[in-house]
């Protein structure tokens, strides 16, 4: 059996196995970072510029310096003069992105850190920051798409010449240009959608420990990813990286937001290596809405070519994406957004161009599907382009979906579909949710002065994105002397259940009880590299290198079992850890048994074996991409009064390959698709023309609570991928994508016969309101 | 700075701290006391990650002082579960039901819960969520801990 087969009799993995991290969890025992307690532990408290834009024209922190109990102050300073190289490992190198660990000489976004406080508290910390007095002479900041791009917009980073941060050019293409002109309908519309942020319940937070003596940092953050952390912090400190130990403990949410560090972040591990004291921040809530990063804020001017049948022969896109001063790496997307347009349909031609933007706003940050806007757009596009030709929106979907026969399938920027069932799902969605009923129910509601509406989201979903960094994952397996499974993995769950999943995987190649394996994660000094959670990427690659070390270590088992029962090594069979020969329950040994032996003894082994059972894999799948895919369909009910949208229900029909965990993909499901109803109805990190952020506590940034998210209805569909041995596709990111533009659509499709159509998003009572104020007029 | 001494029971054991009038109660519970399964989510009363249990009243402790709590009855997360480590009914639930994916939310669910099922040991669809709305969750999107209090009602009322 080659090392990546799979082994028939798998036990676990398909199942509703209980989480092994609920335990702790359930009982207070975590390990979050702000649970960190280090002897001499200092508080590090920030102040912030209450200005978008502007000089520091005043900054006199000897009052603070002078309060009894602060131990530093920090200015930019003191700390951008001696930071090292920024860019993070996923970069690849330096890419010229704007970084500093404290505002220096000026302010960029309202939010940005000036000064860092250390002291013996963070109360004290507090006090000492109102003690500081900074004059700031504001200038007029840059807010918004339209004053980035202005001819004279004065740059939002004097050392660049202009406010575009990255730049995809369309490519010329005469044979679009030909299918635009003979096309029998072109509608072309815009679409915005707004800024919000990932708002993971915990916030950020870092705990820093210098050992001047030993010259070694060890760092405890809450972050996606520990050896990114390690690899960034060796270059921002220059410190050798096998001197910096990181570690993640238990993390409370990311989504993206902490997939890389932030300045402040960075600034409070110099401060620490300062000062040679460890120092704790953990951001507050303001904090995190404010400066903690931002995402989604774009705008997208699409046309589509379609035929007289209402197939679609040609799509145009523009992209502006504004990505605020300071973006995290890779945040903005804009080139993956035109790679992934054409997603499920068969769209034969595609021109694509796009810009990024600098505004004095909060940095982008990644954020679940951080490509979204190709689904938000082409999702209400399909729903546009069928109202303005006269065809149900079903049934437009249907006349242009990539079929199974197709398969594979490239699409026009070069995707290649392989294992997907993006038309079953469309269907089955369109099934579940009982769409030709519904058309009944509207128009009966219709008739008694009810809005009802039913919207659609369907989409491929690049799962498992392995390029640079992100391309491998590795898995260092072993077997205990008394035969237990420890296996320790390159990335780490933020909340994926990896310990759960992985358990099952490593469980069923081994052939043992699931709850003899413990999964390790997130800790420099023992885990192999790995780029962390992101890319729903965990289930395709981490899983894949999960199963590739195992095999190996299987192998190694049957080597020396076979030797011991002088058997055939292709005659031997693993069942709940006992070894037996096919066909008959004696002689047998035990897994445990091998192990004993494999420490203790080895005349005990087959010539020339080594001792010990332990092994490592590093595994990258056969292709960048391995496509999932998902059909969301929502209905809602808007009230004509009050202009608040309610959803009523919401399908999701997935097909992730093979399931590891059915709890552990609709828990994934249910997650992405609250962030979606939450995103489109309530969530808005909004600034008013001067660059002030208006939401910056839950009680202005509402989040969806229970009472917002209806009970969601799943439909599976199994399609194995060939990208991995498991045949598992990533869905971490999906639930995510398919739903704003559900959403959007529901709420538009509910209003739609009144003659409106939103094209801009939060659809909070406000705007819905204004949409029917419109219709009414 | 202005101190007082605060007595209360925690987690069925008497306590006593010296602390600044200004500190809140979670604080006290976090780093006085150890107890750091209580979790801070916003500060300002919104997420509920800090719920605990007052004289038997779910309260934010993030909005509350320790010197207010001089004399009550404090129960914590880690309180919840029997000093054997089994898990309360509503955490059983809770695990059941996938009602919890990163775990920072959960302790103040699992404390706002336990309240609802003393206020209303048969709670509806509609009284769950209404409950609930006052906790934060950005992972599960409630369906987890929707049915998880379903769970744990019923269960409470077959033993």
């Amino acid at each position: 059996m080659s090392p990546l087969e799979a082994p028939s009799g798998n036990r676990f993995v398909g199942q509703r196995v209980q989480r092994r991290e609920d335990a702790r969890l359930l009982t207070g025992r975590g390990r979050f970072v702000d649970d960190v307690v280090v002897p001499g532990m200092l508080h590090g408290a920030f102040l912030r510029s209450d200005f978008a834009s502007g000089s520091i024209t005043r900054l006199d922190v000897e009052a603070a310096r002078a309060l009894p109990g602060v131990v530093g102050v920090f200015t930019g300073a003191d700390l951008n003069a001696i930071l090292g190289e920024t860019w993070v490992d996923y970069e690849g190198g330096p890419r010229g992105r704007p970084f500093r660990a404290l505002a220096e000489g000026d302010v960029r976004f309202a939010g940005e850190a000036v000064v860092l406080v250390v002291a013996s508290s963070r109360y004290i910390a507090e006090d000492a920051c109102e003690l500081i007095e900074l004059d700031i002479t504001a200038t007029a900041p840059i807010v918004g798409l339209d004053a980035a791009l202005a001819e004279d917009a004065r740059p939002v980073h004097p050392e660049h010449r202009s406010n575009i941060a990255e730049t995809v050019p369309a490519i010329e293409n005469p044979e679009i240009d030909r299918v635009f002109a003979t096309a029998a309908h072109v509608v072309t519309r815009t679409f915005d959608q707004h800024r919000y942020a990932c708002v993971p319940m915990e916030c950020r937070g870092v705990v820093s420990i210098w050992n001047p003596a030993l010259g070694e940092l060890q760092v405890h953050i809450s972050t996606q990813g520990a050896h990114g952390v390690r690899g960034f912090l060796s270059r921002v400190l220059d410190v050798p990286e096998n001197r910096v130990r990181v570690v993640m403990g238990d993390v409370g949410g990311g989504f993206g937001q902490k997939m890389f560090m932030l300045p402040d972040e960075v600034a409070v591990v110099m401060a620490g290596k300062l000062l040679g004291q460890p120092v704790k921040w953990i951001e507050d809530r303001r904090e995190n809405l404010m400066s903690g990063q931002h995402a989604r804020e774009d705008r997208m001017t699409v046309s589509f070519a379609l035929d007289e049948d209402g197939r679609i022969r040609g799509v145009r896109g523009d992209l502006v994406a504004d990505v605020g001063s300071f973006p995290a790496a890779g945040s903005s997307s804009i080139k993956f957004v035109g790679t992934v347009f054409p997603g499920p349909y068969r769209i034969p031609h595609m021109q694509y161009n796009a810009q990024a933007v600098y505004t004095n706003t909060c940095g982008r940050s990644a954020y679940r599907g951080p490509w979204l806007m190709e689904s938000v757009v082409r999702e209400q596009m399909m729903d546009a382009v069928a109202a303005e030709v006269g065809i149900d929106p079903l049934e437009l979907r249907r006349r242009n979906v990539i079929t199974d026969d197709l398969l594979p399938y490239t699409s026009a920027t070069g995707m290649v579909y392989e294992e997907t069932s993006i038309s079953a799902s469309l269907e089955q969605a369109a099934a579940m949710i009982g769409y030709d009923e519904f058309r009944d129910e509207q128009r009966r509601a219709r008739a008694d002065g009810r809005l009802l509406g039913i919207g659609f989201g369907l989409y491929v979903e690049p799962s498992g994105l392995a390029s640079g960094t992100m391309s491998s994952e590795a898995a260092v397996i072993s077997i205990g002397i008394n035969g237990k499974v420890q296996a320790v993995m390159s990335s780490g769950s933020h909340g994926q259940s990896l310990e759960t999943t992985i358990a099952q995987v490593v469980a069923d190649r081994l052939g043992v009880d699931v709850n003899d394996v413990t999964v390790s994660q997130g800790d420099t000094a023992s885990a192999p590299y790995g780029p962390g959670t992101g890319g729903s990427r965990s289930a395709v690659i981490l899983s894949g290198a999960a199963e590739a070390a195992a095999s190996k270590l299987r192998a190694k088992v049957l080597d020396i079992a076979a030797h011991q029962l002088e058997a055939a090594v292709e005659d031997l069979q693993i069942e709940a850890g006992r070894i037996t020969v096919a066909g008959s329950t004696t002689p047998s040994t035990t897994i445990a048994g091998v192990a004993r032996a494999a420490y203790t003894d080895i005349s005990a082994l087959p010539p020339g074996a080594e001792m010990g059972l332990e092994d490592k894999a590093r595994f990258t799948p056969s292709a960048a991409i391995t496509w999932s895919n998902s059909c969301h369909a929502c209905i809602c009910e808007v009230d004509p009064r009050t202009g608040g949208v309610t959803v009523l229900r919401y399908v999701v029909s997935e097909d992730c390959g093979r399931v590891i965990n059915p709890d552990v993909v609709e828990g994934q499901i249910a997650g992405g698709v609250a962030q979606g109803i939450g995103g489109v109805l309530l969530e808005h990190s909004a600034y008013d023309d001067q660059g002030n952020p208006l939401n910056v506590t839950f009680v202005d940034y509402l989040l969806p609570t229970a009472a917002d998210v209806p009970t969601i209805e799943y439909g599976h569909i199994e399609t194995p991928a060939t990208t991995n041995p498991g045949g598992y596709k990533g869905m971490g990111e999906g639930g995510a994508i398919g739903s704003p533009p559900a959403v959007v659509n529901a709420v538009a499709d509910a209003i739609a016969h009144l003659g409106v159509r939103p094209l801009r998003q939060p659809l909070s009572p406000m705007a819905v309101r204004a949409l029917l104020d419109g219709a009414a007029s | 700075m202005n101190e007082l001494t605060v007595s209360m029971t925690v987690n069925g054991e008497p306590r006593e701290v010296r602390v600044e009038a200004r500190r809140t109660l979670a604080d006290t519970l976090r780093e006085d006391l150890g107890l750091t399964g209580t979790h801070l989510g916003c500060e300002h009363g919104v997420c509920g990650a800090c719920t605990i249990l007052v004289d038997g009243d779910a309260v934010r402790s993030c909005l509350m002082f320790a010197a207010q709590a001089d004399g009550c009855d404090v129960v914590t997360i880690e309180g919840v579960a029997a000093s054997d480590g089994t898990l309360s009914d509503v955490q059983q639930a809770m695990h059941q039901c996938h009602g919890l994916q990163c775990g920072f939310c959960t302790p103040g669910f699992v404390m706002s819960i336990t309240a609802l099922l003393e206020l209303h040991p048969n709670p509806d669809q509609e009284t769950i969520r209404e409950y609930l709305s006052g906790n934060l969750c950005r992972c599960t999107g409630y369906q987890g801990i929707i049915a998880a209090v379903k769970v744990a009602a019923a269960a409470r009322e077959q033993s």
